[in-house]
């Protein structure tokens, strides 16, 4: 007898049936009807109609039946909400059960159940098991909590589910300390800022030790759980990866990934010339092979993995090209994505094996396979140079086999052959030519025709081959037409007498006859090049062509350093980043590899624009605080700033504490004073008043900086120049990387730029434009980017900037909005000018005028703080601020206190007087500023 | 998480669906059957396929298609390894894991997988464990079942499930207590049309069969342990032991388990254990093309070959063959243009051959692909990487268990391009 039977249905109708079984009286004849409807359930069969007469058989000491009513109830609790409730009593009754496995059950079905009526019921049982003395069944309940947060998420929170599973972390039992995991990671999932799985040194301990003693699947959830850690030095990165090490012996190739995952993220800290650092590098090698042998399925998402892996450590594999030979019964996933990492692992050492290989894989059956084989002869060319010599002929006797498609793909990889090494193997065009009319792939087609076109100077008959593709000109897809079209006229250039009729003939199938516009275009441009300047048409057309990378298809580094971050999981098999695709993890934040402690290398997250200036004032004692900081800072002063209470800060690291404070200071002071001026975006007649303080927002984000003291006095004066700060990450742009500080030189007002493209293509394009400002800045010129930008490389331009641009107030005042154009698309960013910029060279104003000026203010306008700790005398600040347009009217001295008067006029034409207390010995001045708006 | 699972069979129909948390309308399995229809062989349906709201991830085994669904970020290997578990313990409660063994017990299916998987978390995957909760049918306790009305669900608490050692149950007893190894070696290589190796490597594994009553704690070593530079192991190895003294220590599972595989890799000199002379050729213009075939054993180490099969997929071009084999039996269909001669032993002194022609498409060009010929062999008594196991030795129980090590080959993926 087997379940089989279950299946048989009679002629009265099945559900009438059923439904008499189960209301039998017989314990016996009740399961097995249980069993029936079970077993119709499986097969997608509605049975929701017996809910009432199955929910009846629940209450019972027969266990199997209990199980299989639950599996019932689990199935169709959510179509019946109202008859569930039936079942809540029984739960709740199981969840008192004797047998930590009746309890557990119940409470697990119970979580099961989807329908909010149940789960309110479902919250006292479920408290109960978290804290139940058997730990089987706390980690179910642990479990549970994952699902009634996906069910309700906010009952979860509200009767502190999450708190009591976060103290599951500590239980002692190993396996619930990875359910607990498990189900944190999951709800951490949708909640991507929380601060679910806070992990601390302590914390990673309990998990490291119950990872040694967990289920292989507690593992799995451990490793990645530990993956999101962020040691706090090399040495704590070593020591985890020493106790993770073990983890990649293990049979299950998910623990192994895991932990591959985990290795490749701390290794990032670990110095490079550290002995483990090697160690552990030669461990990673044997459980990537081993992963290769086992079923199809785990091998395809190895390879996936081992393609970033070997893209981010190349040294990791290198010796290990053998093992990613294709076996010819293997499935055509698991082939192509072993071709793709023989060519990455092709090196000048093994390319002779590689080759041959290629070239057996060449005469396969499968077209897609032998397709990407042949394509992988030309980018070992590209790649090894000493090799290409043999990659061409090796493509030679591929062309010779006269098989359409092998022919075909060899066509186009010699086209890029041709690229990188140009006149090298211009011997070989001859035998392409043979092969003209057999290719029947718009790419084949397009790539021939490029070369005839691009040597026409060495083909006899060039122009009878391209007149030949000219017939069927309409016929054509775009990418043959437009190769067409550049030929024939590299054609005419070089052979103008003879080719004249051919050209007019494309130049007017391009544009009179073609719905194409790009088309279209290219032709009239053609045209008109040819017709106006021929050589500038020569020059426009034959000019050098930029050479082409080695490697193709790599993963840009941004996006490589994430996915290693996710190694293992389905954002590593598309190889695109998780937020890109994935559902329900809205937000995700990016991961990013650890910083190398100790190197110089600057891994700020891009993300975090704004506070990435701070990173290099942490490494140099010295000078200037965080941007970010002082923006805080600023964000917190007041209209009438804090007379500070209380002794000064003790003078140990006193420059930098004094550059601080003056530096808040002195922002202040023009932020109350700029803030202060309403009228100045509108026209500057309006009489002043006194802004709210809400609108007293930070302006000049680095203006303290203007006391950028810390070479002492005596340096060579000069305006301050904030050190330049990440304004447009790469990640942000396409690989665009824009950093840059504004500088006031000669009285002009430059935007120092550094762009660099961290890209795989080349830049070219670059425009800039500003919105409307506080104060009218604008480009002065176009931005001067000439040449093109090539993959990692850096140009720095300023540009400099009128400041009779249209005005718009901002908030913060001295932000401004850029957009920057490259050929690749629009980027937009903000960033925030020193306001000191503005001040302008003939902002010294008339003793007498200064005078009259400051009592005309009125009181209202006038702001007084205090800067702390500035080790200056009077003279030297003065001098100092100078540098930057603050200039000294007069000096008094009043009571051994150093009184210093000075004017500032900002380029729209605002005066701004200040007054400067310098007490000798005290390291505290006291600054008073007024100001005046211009006329 | 795993959210729910169906099972598809080769013709394309859905026999079995589960899930774990809200339901899935089955129609997410069309993207699957695309993918199917895609594919020109059923293995090359590609194991993980994306559909605008879930992710399809799909293993086959026996013919059948296990398609897992997920719908949130889970690492696609955990999904794999955990459905090839499923298989692994259906075979293990039904004997064969097929359509028809699967729909026979479609209850205790059901009930498996619901123990297997908690709200897409992992449960209870342990075979010993599965079993103590629920008892594998046979015929036997079909019978008692029915005759007295109890029920094949295990009331009690699984013993192993929170110790420290999971996978093994408390109170096991047995009259003869007995620890049975099998070495076994699969070698995989590629050899090249001129008879040299290209790559070769041996995959190794050590099975076990450990009835032993009690807790036994074991100890294995190797003569040769610094074999082993890649391994796997089963979680009941104590690895911090393995990595001291290169022994490895564990208390068993009861039963059938896997104890450890390893990798000997292609960098290590692997001995070919068989060679073969081969000429297929075929003549442009010509309908006729020649086929010789000759096997012989090289490094063996004094084993005999055995149960030698030679497979190959000839060209499309091939109409059908006209061999002589020297000894077995040859079989050529022309439908699918596979071959394959069962050569079973090979004699050194009287070497297989096969060998006679091929009919062509008249008029058709000569084929361009040379096939490739695929071996399979076992050799008794013999681990091809020379792996020995030295001793075994049993601590923490009195008496004396019969101990016993069997060594094999076999040919894995042993191919010769022509």
């Amino acid at each position: 007898m087997t379940d089989s039977k279950y299946f048989t249905t009679t002629k009265k109708g099945e559900i009438f049936e059923l439904k008499a079984e189960l209301n039998s009286d017989k314990k016996e004849k009740k399961k097995e009807a249980v069993k029936k409807v079970i077993a119709s359930m499986t097969v997608g069969k509605d049975v929701s109609a017996l809910f009432p007469d199955v929910v009846n058989c629940m209450q019972t000491d027969n266990l199997e039946l209990k199980k299989l009513v639950y599996l019932y109830l689990m199935n169709y609790a959510k179509s019946q909400p109202d008859m569930a409730i039936m079942a809540v009593n029984t739960f709740v009754k199981d969840c008192e059960d004797a047998n930590p496995l009746i309890r557990a059950l119940a409470v697990r079905t119970m979580g099961c159940i989807r329908v909010d009526k149940i789960t309110e019921y479902l919250c006292e049982p479920l408290r109960k098991c978290l804290k139940d003395e058997d730990p089987y069944v706390r980690k179910t309940a642990a479990v549970c909590v994952a699902k009634l947060h996906d069910i309700n998420a906010q009952l979860v929170e509200d009767q502190g589910f999450l708190d009591t599973l976060k103290d599951l972390i500590s239980d002692s039992n190993p396996m619930v300390v990875a359910n607990a995991v498990a189900a944190l990671s999951e709800i951490a999932e949708s909640h991507p800022n929380s601060n679910l799985l806070d992990l601390n040194p302590q914390s990673i301990n309990k998990l490291l030790t119950a990872l040694n003693e967990c289920t292989e699947w507690g593992q799995i959830f451990i490793l990645d759980c530990l993956a999101n850690y962020t040691p706090r030095d090399d040495r704590e990165s070593q020591s985890i990866c020493e106790r993770v090490t073990p983890r990649l012996s293990h049979a299950n190739s998910a623990v192994v990934l895991s932990a591959v995952k985990v290795l490749m993220k701390f290794m990032e800290m670990l110095p490079k010339d550290l002995d483990y650092y090697g160690t552990l590098l030669k461990k990673l090698a044997p459980p990537l092979v081993t992963l290769l042998s086992a079923e199809p399925e785990l091998q395809y998402v190895a390879l996936r993995n081992i393609n970033l892996i070997v893209q981010k450590r190349p040294e990791i594999l290198k010796h290990e090209m053998k093992v990613f030979f294709v076996k010819y019964n293997d499935p055509i996933y698991v082939k192509l994505e072993k071709l793709d990492i023989m060519i990455r692992l092709a090196s000048q050492a093994n390319i002779a094996q590689v080759l041959a290989e290629l070239k057996e894989y060449a005469t396969e059956v499968d077209v897609d396979f032998v397709r990407k084989a042949v394509r992988a002869i030309g980018r070992c060319a590209i790649k090894v140079e000493q090799s290409a010599e043999r990659c061409v002929s090796t493509l030679l006797d591929l062309i010779q086999t006269k098989v359409n498609y092998v022919v075909q793909e060899a066509i186009v990889v010699i086209k890029d052959i041709f690229r990188k090494y140009p006149n090298k193997y211009e011997s070989v065009i001859a035998t392409l030519c043979e092969n003209l009319d057999s290719l029947d792939e718009p790419e084949a087609r397009a790539a021939m025709i490029w070369i005839v076109g691009e040597y026409a100077e060495r083909i006899d008959n060039a122009d009878e081959l391209l007149e030949s593709f000219l017939e069927g000109f309409h016929d054509e897809s775009t990418q043959v037409q437009l190769q067409l079209l550049t030929a024939i006229v590299k054609l005419f250039l070089k052979k103008p007498t003879e080719t004249q009729e051919l050209v007019q003939q494309v130049l007017s199938l391009a544009t009179q006859d073609s719905d194409n516009p790009d088309l279209r275009d290219r032709g009239y441009i053609y045209w008109r090049l040819l017709s106006t300047d021929p050589v500038a048409a020569k020059e426009v057309v034959l000019a050098e062509k930029p050479l082409i990378s080695e490697e193709t298809d790599l993963i840009e580094p941004t996006l490589l350093e994430e996915l290693i971050c996710h190694i293992g999981t389905l954002a590593s098999v598309y190889h695109k980043p998780p937020s890109a695709f994935v559902e329900g993890s809205r937000g995700v934040m990016h991961k990013r590899l650890p910083a190398r402690t100790g190197s110089g290398e600057s891994t700020e997250s891009p993300d975090v624009g704004t506070a990435a200036g701070g990173s290099a004032p942490e490494a140099a004692p010295s000078i200037i605080p965080s941007q970010g900081d002082l923006l805080g800072d600023l964000l917190n002063l007041d209209m009438a700033p804090p007379t500070t209470s209380g002794p000064p800060p003790p003078t140990t690291g006193m420059q930098m504490g004094g550059m601080d404070l003056l530096g808040g200071g002195l922002d202040s002071l023009l932020g109350g004073d700029l803030g202060g001026s309403p009228a100045m975006g509108a026209g500057f007649g309006a009489a002043p008043a006194v802004m709210p303080a809400s609108l007293n927002a930070p302006v000049g984000g680095g203006l303290g900086d203007l006391f950028d003291l810390g070479g002492g006095v005596g340096m060579p004066m000069g305006a301050y120049i904030p050190p330049k700060i990440v304004w447009l990450p790469a990640m942000k742009a396409k690989g665009l990387e824009i950093s840059g500080t504004f500088a006031r030189r000669a009285g002009v007002i430059q935007m120092e730029l550094i762009l660099t493209n961290k890209a795989m293509s080349i830049m070219t394009d670059f425009a800039i434009q500003f919105n409307r400002n506080s104060f009218g800045l604008a480009p002065a010129g176009p931005l001067q980017v000439l040449t093109p930008l090539g993959p990692n490389q850096t140009i720095e331009v300023s540009l400099p900037l009128s400041t009779v641009g249209p005005v718009m107030k901002m908030d913060p005042l001295n932000n401004l909005q850029v957009a920057v154009k490259n050929n690749i698309d629009v980027f937009y960013f903000s960033c925030q000018y020193p306001i000191s910029m503005l001040f302008v060279e003939d902002g010294k104003m008339e003793r007498q005028v200064f005078l009259a000026t400051w009592k005309d203010i009125p009181n209202d306008n006038e702001s007084q703080f205090q800067i702390k700790d500035c080790h200056l005398n009077s003279d030297a600040a003065s001098s100092k601020l100078q540098g930057s347009n603050i200039f000294t009217i007069a000096k008094r001295t009043v009571e051994g206190q150093d009184m210093l008067y000075m004017s500032i006029k900002l380029s729209n034409g605002i005066w701004v007087l200040a007054e400067l207390r310098v007490q000798a010995g005290n390291p505290n001045y006291t600054m008073t500023t007024i100001r005046r708006s211009g006329s | 998480m795993i959210h729910s699972l169906f099972l598809v069979n080769s013709s394309g129909d859905i026999f079995l669906e589960k899930h774990w948390k809200s339901v899935v309308s089955r129609s997410v399995c069309d993207y699957f059957f695309e993918a199917q229809e895609r594919a020109s062989e059923p293995e090359n349906v590609p194991p993980v396929i994306p559909t605008p709201h879930h992710y399809l991830i799909s293993v086959l085994r026996h013919r059948i298609y296990f398609v897992a669904v997920i719908q949130s970020e889970v690492p696609p290997l955990f999904v794999i390894e955990f459905l090839h578990r499923v298989v692994d313990t259906f075979q293990d409660y039904f004997g064969v894991c097929t359509e028809a063994a699967i729909k026979d017990n479609v209850v205790v299916v059901y009930e498996l997988l619901e123990e297997m998987l908690d709200n897409g978390f992992p449960l209870a995957t342990e075979s010993n464990i599965l079993k103590e909760l629920i008892k594998p049918p046979t015929i036997l306790r079909t019978v008692v079942n029915t005759i007295t009305g109890s029920t094949n669900v295990g009331e009690q608490l699984p013993t192993g499930q929170l110790s420290v050692v999971p996978w093994r149950r408390t109170g096991v007893k047995y009259t003869n207590n007995e620890a049975y190894f099998d070495v076994v070696e699969e070698i995989d290589a590629i050899i090249d049309k001129s008879g040299s190796t290209i790559t070769a490597e041996i995959q190794g594994v050590i099975d076990a069969c450990v009835k032993l009553t009690g807790m036994p704690d074991l100890t294995l070593s190797f003569m040769n342990p610094r074999l082993l530079d890649d391994v796997s192991f089963h979680p009941c190895v104590r690895f911090k032991r393995w990595e001291a003294e290169r022994i490895l220590s564990f208390i068993p599972p009861d039963g059938n388990f896997r104890l450890l595989s390893y990798h000997v890799s292609c960098q290590n000199l692997v001995a070919i254990p068989v060679y073969v002379k081969h000429n297929i050729t075929f003549r442009e213009g010509s309908s006729q093309g020649r086929f010789e075939l000759t096997l012989g054993p090289k490094q063996t180490m004094g084993k005999g070959l055995e149960a030698v099969i030679i497979s190959s997929q000839l060209p499309r071009g091939v109409l059908n063959t006209n061999l002589n084999p020297s000894q077995g039996t040859y079989n050529f269909d022309p439908v699918t243009k596979l071959l394959s001669w069962d050569v079973g032993k090979i004699n050194p002194q009287k070497l297989p051959s096969l060998k006679g022609s091929m009919s062509l498409q008249a008029g058709a060009s000569k084929p361009d692909e040379n096939p490739t010929i695929n071996i399979q062999f076992k050799i008794q008594q013999s681990a091809l990487s020379g792996l020995k196991v030295n001793r075994l030795d049993m601590y923490g129980e009195k008496y004396k268990p019969f101990k016993g090590i069997k060594y094999m080959t076999k040919a894995g993926k042993f191919q010769v391009r022509t």
